[in-house]
């Protein structure tokens, strides 16, 4: 399959497109890290025209569908969402170096996809076999690439917080430098999260619309929802806490990495350790 | 007495009132929701209760814990939350719709300082000629301004959006709506189970918890049926199926194909495919025995678990049989059966003999060549049944859900305003959210601003 080999290319480019970024870091050049955005919008395009090709095989293998029905799949596509999303913050808000901390995310869940698992393309069993699969999947995957974005830019945070907390004049010329403002840093994530909240709130709707329609049941208490109504909480208790004072800042930045780690959680920890509705087929190899 | 009742009353009111209490209820809801995804609910599995240990069992039965989203205390946490939700509206709400049903048509000193976003402009023409210049000039770059004198001072505003104001409290209705749909849904509708075999029809359904609920209508199975792809995954479930009122098919509603994703509504009631099986008590099973060296065939019907002896002696037993062979015999597809021959004087052979590859079992070289002919086994359908008189009303507060969250964080109420003095016009804006993509719609009309002649 060609896919493959395209997805192993944009696996490459988020590789080398993470150590250029770092280079970016270390040396402060500004066309080092054009040349860090430029090898990952290379990666993304790859990576989409390797998706498209995915769903094409899918057809020619007579057992069409998009290519968002498995473990490895949706691994795929999370990792294409969340440098989609990186090129749209470089492109309007130019902090460049928030990819140091973002393409990681992408290469990894890339390289775990292509390295730990079953690449086939396999026929979509009756449960799937509706358009809600679409609609759900990119609407929960573009939430979760938002909240990948906002943990990136809180751990930036983070960092940066407790280095001028430590040593403010002698740190402050160094590394930190090339982050951006706290203020900035702080208004991002808030941003990132505000993409996210309601595309995590349309996947939750999707998924129940999507429910009722193949069990007659729009809500049923399966982990797997129940643990997407926990990152729900999470966000929603960030997005109040910003309205009372103290909770900018540190605690935010907190919030929001916890709130990822809900998500990750909600993902791939309620497959891997509970049991419910939404097992995806055989994901290791 | 009468002030400190008032005052509990207060108390009362600003602690439900509080983002305090909102945070506590999200925390609470997220940390106590997980307990639910880690205990098994609802009917306990046997294995389960073996390996608990019988305290833990009772703490965690009087806690609720295994049918936690139904506790009292679960359910007393979202009536909380909705009275937390409530009354933050009705502290909040009127303070909203006064900013936009009454703006500040006047900027104060104070306010003026408090924008960064201004701007400022000499004029010289006289003030009732740079009124109407100015005010055409707002209405034309941003919206139709009101003008207010004040102070021998000129103010205009102009504003967009004022209503973008009220997204966040459609947001916290529409969690209200999602609420009382499960409610209305949870009283007047029900959750049911039925199997049907091929051939015949059902007028109850079993609730939850056992209970025969009855449909007022019939339900015929007609025929069910699995497709398999070529990897032996399971393609389609099929269930033809024919509602009947008073013995009679019911138009359009006769021979109506159910596949998991495609249910049947019929009167408020939904049907989904959800699993099948063999109705196999009772039924036979057929196979041809025909000798090698020719001469007639022999056919035979055989329960499952029984013998059948042939006219030579030989005893044919048939094990057992499925109608879809591709997960025991790779390779192959269709009905099968698995049978014990044992020939007169010779020890027990065990082979499965095909339906659909009657070349596989004459391959076999024995003096007799089996076949199965199928059974007269008849399908059944597992259907699961649903009645949500409460669901359009979930539907209705989603969507308010996703208006809202649009409103709230993608759209701003934006407000200009331009004051008028002796020699000077100044312009002054605020957004009341996402500052910086107004800031660059201001500077653009602000540069034009700056343009004028007056």
């Amino acid at each position: 399959m060609t896919s493959s080999m395209f997805f192993n290319v944009a696996t490459i480019a988020y590789l080398i497109s993470m150590i250029v970024f770092f280079a970016f870091l270390a040396g402060k050049n500004k066309s080092i890290g054009f040349a860090g955005s430029l090898i990952a919008y290379a990666g993304l395009a790859v990576h989409t025209l390797a998706i498209g090709l995915r769903w094409k095989e899918s057809y020619d293998m007579g057992v069409g569908h998009a290519p968002m029905s498995n473990l490895y799949e949706s691994i795929v596509f999370f990792a294409w969402t969340i440098v989609l999303l990186f090129a749209y913050i470089d492109l309007k808000y130019k902090y460049r170096i928030i990819g140091a901390f973002v393409i990681p995310f992408a290469l990894l869940g890339m390289a775990w996809a292509q390295l730990g698992m079953n690449t086939g393309i396999e026929p979509l069993v009756p449960a799937l076999q509706s358009n809600w699969l679409l609609y759900h999947v990119i609407t929960c995957f573009l939430g979760y690439a938002a909240f990948a974005v906002a943990c990136g830019i809180s751990i930036m945070y983070l960092i940066k917080a407790a280095l001028e907390c430590n040593d403010s004049s002698a740190q402050a010329g160094g590394l930190m430098s090339m982050f951006p403002p706290l203020k900035v840093l702080d208004d991002l994530n808030y941003r990132a999260i505000m993409i996210g909240f309601p595309l995590l709130t349309l996947g939750i709707i999707t998924g129940a619309a999507w429910a009722n329609y193949a069990w007659g049941t729009y809500w049923s208490w399966d982990p797997k929802e129940t643990w997407s109504l926990i990152v729900w909480f999470v966000y929603a208790a960030f997005l109040h806490a910003r309205f009372t004072r103290g909770w900018v800042g540190k605690r935010a930045a907190w919030l929001s990495v916890i709130g990822f780690a809900a998500t990750i959680f909600c993902y791939l920890g309620v497959n891997l350790f509970l049991s419910g509705l939404h097992s995806y087929g055989g994901g290791a190899k | 007495m009468a002030t400190t009742e008032r005052s509990f009353v207060e108390t009362v009111w600003d602690f439900f009132c509080s983002l305090k209490l909102t945070l506590f209820l999200l925390i609470s809801l997220a940390l106590t929701s997980i307990i639910g995804t880690v205990l098994p609910q609802g009917q306990l599995p046997p294995e389960y209760v073996a390996q608990i240990s019988p305290t833990k069992l009772q703490i965690y039965t009087k806690l609720g814990f295994f049918d936690m989203y139904h506790s009292w205390w679960f359910i007393s946490l979202l009536y909380i939350f909705s009275l937390n939700l409530i009354s933050c509206s009705i502290k909040r709400l009127p303070h909203v719709f006064k900013f936009v049903s009454e703006p500040t048509l006047v900027l104060t000193e104070s306010a003026r300082n408090a924008y960064s976003l201004r701007r400022e402009i000499s004029v010289s023409g006289p003030t009732e000629k740079c009124r109407e210049s100015l005010a055409a000039f707002l209405g034309a770059e941003f919206s139709s301004p009101v003008v207010t004198e004040h102070n021998g001072e000129l103010h205009l505003f102009s504003q967009k959006s004022a209503w973008s104001r009220l997204g966040v409290y459609v947001v916290h209705l529409s969690i209200l709506v999602i609420f009382v749909g499960a409610i209305i849904g949870s009283l007047s509708g029900y959750k049911g189970f039925v199997s049907i075999v091929e051939g015949t029809s059902i007028n109850t359904v079993e609730g939850r918890n056992g209970n025969q609920i009855p449909l007022g209508f019939e339900v015929l199975c007609e025929k069910f049926s699995v497709d398999f792809y070529a990897t032996g995954a399971p393609k389609e479930f099929r269930s033809i199926l024919t509602v009947l009122e008073n013995g009679k098919p019911v138009p359009g509603y006769s021979q109506v194909k159910v596949i998991v994703n495609h249910p049947l509504t019929y009167k408020g009631i939904t049907f989904y495919q959800s699993s099948y099986g063999q109705a196999s008590e009772g039924s036979e099973h057929y196979i041809t025995v025909t000798p090698r060296s020719g001469g007639a065939p022999e056919k035979i019907a055989v329960h499952e678990g029984a013998a059948v002896t042939l006219s030579d002696g030989t005893m044919v037993k048939l094990l057992e049989a499925t109608q879809e062979v591709r997960q025991f015999a790779p390779g192959f597809s269709g009905p099968a059966a698995r049978i014990e021959v044992t020939r007169k004087g010779a020890t027990p052979q065990t082979f499965i003999i095909f339906k659909d590859f009657p070349e596989m079992n004459a391959q076999r070289g024995d003096a007799l060549i089996f076949g199965y002919d199928g059974t007269n086994a008849r399908m059944y359908t597992g259907l699961q049944v649903a009645k949500d008189p409460g669901v359009w009303v979930v539907w209705l507060g989603c969507t308010l859900m996703v208006i809202g969250l649009y409103i709230a964080f993608f759209m701003s109420h934006k407000r200009i305003w331009l004051i008028i003095s002796k020699g000077h016009a100044r312009i002054y804006g605020n957004a009341s959210k996402n500052q910086a993509a107004f800031e660059m719609q201001f500077d653009t009309i602000a540069e034009k601003f700056q343009q004028l002649k007056i």
